[in-house]
């Protein structure tokens, strides 16, 4: 097989004790950035960049994705343990993570994490390897319709298959999608909801509102339950990883699942969200017993991490082969790209293959050096967990604040984000989900436009969302599930499904 | 994070300036996202001012594309005396003054230099019609409007456009995208029948064979003569008025800094980006994107900036997009 060759090819450039030594380096710096609340990948990976621009193509790329990797590993650690999402694609991660750690088993939920991790960037590595030049082309045929398509389906699932009450969703998405407004529009290049603010000209910054609604709140919630320690002492010991392994196989439809969701959406720009919500909603969904979800249960941390980094991982390939970047990290190292003189685009993988190989080799072994290195420092992460609250919350407002300031050097998005930890904190009092919130904000504008360059295109025909079978099939695919506790009911009724106690509630 | 910095710091030489010198690591704001043309361009200059010991201190990228590139004028506007931010403007600083009301007005910055011209092309996707001409009557004929891909809403590629219909009487529906490499991948795969990308956005995917160039909206045709693909160079590209179509439009890329700084501080920079021009970094740049060269400063400058608004002014003003 030509891949197979290519790839071994990619491995004999990068077995070399200088490139494995960057590796570890680019791991641990990675991990770092991606611990620290807010600072996360994209701006962890933009401040090491120029560090690179000495170095070699092939090196310098293998460290920086090794960065990368690291800051995805690190990311599920504040989300577990502190209930701060450091990127987008956490935020699923904290619906059961965090609980599991309130409940003592932290080391658990991380070796979970990262372990699903693991699995999901695994399958879609083994996805770009063989099926590169397709998948490309795949990419291709996604126009505005067809991301319309993807973002309904997205929205769809979530008030759907969603657990909460269905008209508290639906409260939520909209306000989301309404703050998602302000800020310059696209389309028509016009201000909206500015009310002639330059602070507001940017738009709300989803990592600020998700830093203030997760974080903040969650920070005040404790505080009135009386600086209670929440997380008890975690013991950690080889026995809780091989604890976690050896149930891994009973989950195995969970991980396939979400692997599939994650690297079919990763392939989408933005996916890699769509994908760990989509990917923790299905595992509900699918679940015997749902309402067990929320509450500190290991397969919803598993299913969001494994489509998170599938969908992570596959992103790459169109940023290799289209020059679309698939997240803020992916963007820079777009950039990072350009400066050693590659230019993405299809014709990267033919005239530049050593490199594009050694960084397809350098995901293999990034992500197995990156898992040893996490699980033997689970135990010091975990520890966190043991220093008091009191010492332990201003650190959090204090790196809450440099995150959220850090975005975009802006004193006016501290103030934003302690007002989106008052409005997550009365969110969480009157039952409100914040999911549906957040996915609204961060996915909302991209909708939008979407819908109104397909209705450009189409001159207001509707129709265009049916113009073929993609499309045609995802649309179909987002109304079914937008009714599907309606349609379950139905076909129960009538005796096709044994699923009526699941919707009869 | 400091250590990352002051490694880096490490790594550059001594430059031989007199007189003020950054004490802090300058920031290059790029009104535009990641992987754009103006990204791109700071990133040569990032690379070529390191590798070459231009300047002690490092130079950061820092993506300012929100609000369609209002943001890094915002932020440009409210640095005023921090002689440690340079922005990289394009024709953004006229139009988006005049579409969205943004209370910014370049003169309020400090003109360092005009560093290039950009080109503006017509592309359409390979499968499509050969040659201007083929395409415009393609698109009068067609039953539903042309899909014309790009940047963003009555800024410079959307003014193209309504000139191309005027100019040929054929209509366009126009889809403003977030960035040119988007409106280049749509043309690929066949989502709009054409963009008005700068050369360097359709580049890769026109050495692919993906996307064939129709005409360059210029007086005369780009000078490189190198060949970029197997069989055409950028100078093989025709202009617009030979093909029968007289719309002509260049882009500056020019720096600036914020407004009150000392004189000190601006000729450190005119000197920095004037030594930058002369690097191997650059020249290569220049040929690769098929940018024009051009390089002006102090009163030159302000004249040239002065004239190409009016320029802009007045075309903005013609094709309907100056907010009321």
């Amino acid at each position: 097989m030509e891949a197979l060759g290519l790839l071994l090819h990619g491995f004999a450039v990068l077995l070399t004790w200088k490139t494995l030594v960057l590796m570890m380096v680019g791991l641990v710096l990675g991990i770092f950035v991606g611990v620290l609340p807010g600072l996360g990948g994209p701006n962890g990976v933009a401040i090491l960049l120029p560090l690179t621009f000495t170095m070699d193509p092939t090196s310098a790329i293998v460290m920086l994705s090794c960065i990368y990797w690291g800051a995805l590993f690190g990311g599920a650690i504040t989300s577990i343990l502190f209930n701060i999402p450091g990127e987008a694609w956490s935020v699923a991660t904290t619906f059961d993570g965090y609980p599991m750690a309130q409940q003592g088993r932290a080391a658990e939920a991380l070796t979970a994490a990262f372990t699903s991790s693991f699995v999901g960037s695994l399958v879609a590595v083994l996805l770009i390897t063989f099926l590169a030049p397709m998948i490309s082309s795949f990419a291709l045929k996604f126009g505005p319709p067809e991301f319309f398509a993807v973002y309904l389906l997205t929205f769809c699932s979530f008030v759907g298959l969603g657990r909460e009450a269905k008209h508290k969703t639906v409260i939520s998405m909209s306000l989301g999608l309404l703050l998602a407004g302000v800020g310059m529009d696209t389309v028509s290049g016009n201000l909206r909801m500015t009310f002639g603010s330059a602070e507001l000209l940017r738009g709300i910054n989803f990592l600020v509102a998700v830093i203030g609604l997760f974080g903040i709140s969650e920070i005040l919630l404790t505080m009135e339950e009386r600086l209670a320690l929440r997380g008890h002492a975690a013991s950690i010991s080889l026995r809780v990883v091989l604890g976690v392994w050896k149930d891994l196989p009973k989950y195995w439809v969970t991980l396939l699942r979400s692997s599939f969701i994650g690297c079919w959406l990763g392939i989408t720009p933005g996916g890699a969200i769509a994908a760990s919500f989509m990917g923790y909603n299905l595992a509900k969904r699918f679940a015997k017993d749902p309402e067990s979800f929320g509450k500190g249960r290991i397969e919803g941390v598993f299913a969001p991490e494994t489509a998170a980094h599938a969908s992570g991982t596959s992103a790459l390939l169109p940023m290799l082969a289209l020059g679309i970047p698939g997240s803020g990290t992916a963007a820079i190292l777009l950039g990072g790209l350009m400066v050693w003189g590659l230019n993405p685009g299809p014709l990267l993988f033919v005239e530049h293959k050593d490199f594009v190989w050694g960084l397809i080799a350098s995901m293999y072994l990034g992500n197995v050096v990156g898992l040893v290195l996490v699980l033997t420092t689970v135990p010091i992460f975990a520890s966190i967990l043991r220093v008091p609250f009191a010492a332990v919350a201003p650190m959090i407002v204090v790196s809450c604040a440099i995150g959220a300031y850090a975005i975009q050097n802006a004193m006016f998005d501290i103030w934003l984000m302690l007002g989106f930890g008052i409005v997550g904190y009365v969110f969480k009092k009157i039952g409100i989900p914040l999911a549906p919130f957040t996915l609204a904000l961060v996915l909302g504008n991209r909708a939008e436009d979407a819908f109104r360059l397909s209705m450009i295109g189409s001159g207001g025909n509707l129709k265009v969302f049916w113009s073929n079978g993609l499309v045609g099939s995802i649309t179909t695919l987002a109304i079914v599930l937008l009714f599907w506790p309606v349609i379950d009911g139905l076909l129960g009724r009538v005796g096709l499904t044994q699923r009526t106690n699941a919707t009869s509630r | 994070m400091k250590a990352a910095i002051a490694l880096a710091a490490a790594l550059c030489g001594t430059p031989a300036f007199a007189g003020w010198e950054p004490t802090k690591p300058v920031e290059i704001v790029v009104a535009a996202g990641a992987g754009g043309a103006s990204d791109q361009m700071a990133r040569m200059m990032q690379a070529a001012i390191q590798k070459n010991n231009l300047m002690k201190q490092p130079m950061v990228v820092s993506l300012k594309g929100g609000a369609s590139g209002a943001e890094a004028l915002m932020y440009m506007k409210s640095s005023e005396g921090d002689p440690n931010k340079v922005l990289i403007a394009y024709s953004l600083i006229y139009m988006l003054p005049l579409s969205a009301k943004i209370p910014f007005n370049w003169r309020e910055l400090t003109p360092v230099s005009v560093i290039a011209l950009d080109q503006f092309v017509l592309w359409d996707n390979s499968a499509g019609p050969k040659t201007v001409k083929e395409f415009i009557e393609a698109a009068k004929a067609a039953s539903s409007p042309f899909k014309m891909g790009g940047t963003g809403s009555k800024r410079e590629d959307h003014v193209l456009t309504v000139f191309l219909e005027q100019k040929t009487g054929a209509k366009f529906s126009y889809l403003p995208y977030k960035s040119g490499g988007e409106a280049a991948t749509q043309l690929v795969g066949n989502h709009t029948e054409a963009n008005v990308n700068n050369p360097s956005e359709n580049l890769e995917v026109w050495r692919a064979g993906q996307v064939r160039p129709l005409c360059v909206f210029d007086k005369e045709r780009i000078s490189y003569t190198s060949k970029v693909t197997d069989t055409q160079s950028w100078a093989d590209i025709p202009t617009c008025k030979e093909q029968g179509v007289d719309v002509q439009y260049l882009m500056l890329r020019a720096m600036f800094l914020p407004g009150k700084v000392t004189a000190e501080q601006q000729a450190f920079f005119v000197e920095l980006f004037h030594k930058v021009t002369q690097t191997a970094e650059y020249k290569d740049y220049m040929e690769k994107q098929a940018l024009k060269p051009i390089f002006l400063t102090g009163k030159d400058m302000v004249q040239f900036l002065e004239e190409d608004d009016a320029i802009n002014k007045a075309l903005m003003t013609e094709a309907g997009f100056v907010a009321k």
